[in-house]
């Protein structure tokens, strides 16, 4: 691989109107082409951009349904009255300890774990499964920890009307105490999943080529640092732009009941 | 229709109700009365066992239905309950709040619980509501439209806990006049409340609650005109 020098694209390549420029801003352009139009490297940032955002979505999938599942466990156990069935407890004491592992272990070290101790996976398909696991995985406890203050934000008096009525336990749950919860998390899970998008970034441990490695590698490649790597922190800042936005218009569709 | 035997509840070591025996016939409405702590609220609870009662046994419609055998949903289904606060489903239009548990459970297709709730609405009085959310309304429309949201699951008994309580003043008559129309209509009511003038307008018979038992019983004339025991009179005394 040749290393593309300043003073041969000048010669060979540079549209002229760009030599007529200052030599400070031909060499900025030039650091332009060479990251981003020489030997098509753009493709490298959009194909990791791919990656992120299958990891990110199937996480945050993953997570998602995880920390439902905890949280209407570990909400149900400690809403029961009296001394819940030992079923329940002992399904309590794994969720509790799901959450103080995930949660007391940098994300960075289960990653190293789950890539080369548990799963090891072979082909890159393998690795972006491992990688949406152990983020969901992750995600999940955090979640979790959402949902269950969400469940705990609804009066108890929205369990006791559903169950005057004579639906059951589940049928509350689902129709009445988890549609309103859900608009109460909605801002924690929307911070959760901002997070969650940014935390991506670390699955280059475990040789993952998402949109963070294609700018090191390009950094490898042409031996400069300034334009991969400010790209790459704006490509994240519109990212998580845009998530916000997106955010913003589910959680005005949500309030539609409250206004007065 | 609601048989109460050696009904006891105890929070802790804290016993709330001390063994109650009591026997509510169908088309009676029976108005508990008490000071606060009395257990009274705690009583109407385990008649549809938001509580779960400690010792005895409650039968609805020959029922036992503190026995885990019986399908205590099935059961609540014909139990309407009304709550102090109310507890609307603030996600839900006025509509979907009444037509939520008779579509949900199977009782009625969305047009026959559309029709209901709508009959329903007209009946409280609040027909222009159907579309509201509950946080556009009053404390006392909200209450009326709990009352509808009971009373689409075509209850054999109402369970009125406090109704009235969390109401300002002004809006206490527009609850009391309709569950006076529901009284009028037959309706079975056991009714929890420190309106007076409702016992005793209202009321078969009235249940004064003292220290988690029914202390003394009667007809509103004889209760409130001829108290026997000297706790029903202080308490008279101080809320009348």
């Amino acid at each position: 691989m040749n290393v593309l020098t300043f003073a041969k694209w000048a010669a060979e390549m540079a549209p002229g109107w760009i030599l007529a420029l200052p030599e400070s801003l031909q060499r900025l352009c030039f650091q332009f082409f060479q990251v981003f139009v020489f030997e098509n490297r753009w493709k490298f940032f959009t194909d990791g951009l791919i990656t992120t955002f299958v990891v990110t979505i199937g996480a945050l999938i993953l997570g998602v349904i995880i920390g439902m599942v905890v949280a209407i466990i570990r909400s149900t156990h400690d809403s029961s009255r009296g001394k819940p069935n030992i079923f329940l407890r002992i399904i309590n004491s794994i969720c509790k300890i799901y959450v103080t592992v995930l949660r007391g272990t940098p994300l960075m070290v289960q990653l190293l774990i789950m890539g080369f101790v548990i799963m090891v996976p072979k082909s890159t398909f393998d690795t972006n499964v491992c990688a949406i696991i152990t983020l969901g995985i992750n995600s999940g406890a955090y979640v979790a920890e959402i949902a269950r203050s969400g469940i705990m934000s609804i009066s108890a008096g929205q369990m006791e009307a559903g169950r005057s009525l004579g639906l059951n336990y589940r049928q509350t749950m689902s129709y009445i105490i988890i549609p309103q919860a859900f608009k109460n998390i909605l801002p924690a899970l929307g911070n959760e999943l901002i997070a969650l998008l940014k935390e991506t970034s670390l699955v280059t441990v475990i040789a993952l080529q998402d949109v963070t490695k294609a700018a090191q590698v390009i950094v490898s490649k042409t031996y400069t640092a300034t334009i991969p790597y400010i790209s790459l922190a704006l490509i994240y800042l519109v990212l998580v732009m845009i998530l916000t936005k997106l955010l913003g218009i589910l959680e005005r569709r949500l309030r539609e009941s409250d206004k007065r | 229709m609601i048989n109460v035997k050696g009904l006891k509840k105890s929070f802790g070591d804290h016993e709330v109700l001390c063994g109650i025996d009591e026997h509510i016939k169908k088309g009676e409405k029976v108005v508990i009365i008490g000071a606060s702590g009395s257990g009274k609220s705690t009583f109407l609870r385990c008649l549809n066992l938001l509580e779960q009662p400690t010792g005895g046994q409650i039968f609805f419609e020959g029922t036992d239905i503190t026995n885990p055998k019986n399908d205590i949903n099935k059961l609540r289904q014909k139990m309407g309950m009304v709550f102090q606060q109310f507890n609307l489903f603030p996600h839900m239009t006025v509509k979907e709040n009444i037509k939520l548990a008779p579509v949900k459970l199977k009782l009625m297709t969305e047009a026959e619980a559309e029709e209901k709730a709508l009959a329903l609405l007209s009946r409280v009085g609040l027909p222009e509501k159907a579309d509201a959310y509950p946080g556009q309304l009053s404390g006392g429309q909200q209450q009326r439209i709990a009352i509808a949201r009971a009373l689409a699951m075509n209850p054999d008994v109402m369970l009125f806990d406090e109704p009235t309580s969390a109401l300002d003043p002004e809006m206490v008559g527009e609850v009391l006049e309709i569950m006076r129309e529901l009284a009028d209509e037959g309706m079975t009511m056991v009714v929890v409340t420190h309106e007076m003038g409702f016992a005793r307008e209202v009321a078969t018979r009235v249940l004064f609650m003292d220290e988690g038992v029914i202390a003394e019983q009667g007809t509103p004339d004889e209760l409130f005109g001829n108290p026997k025991s000297p706790r029903l009179r202080a308490f008279l005394g101080k809320v009348l």
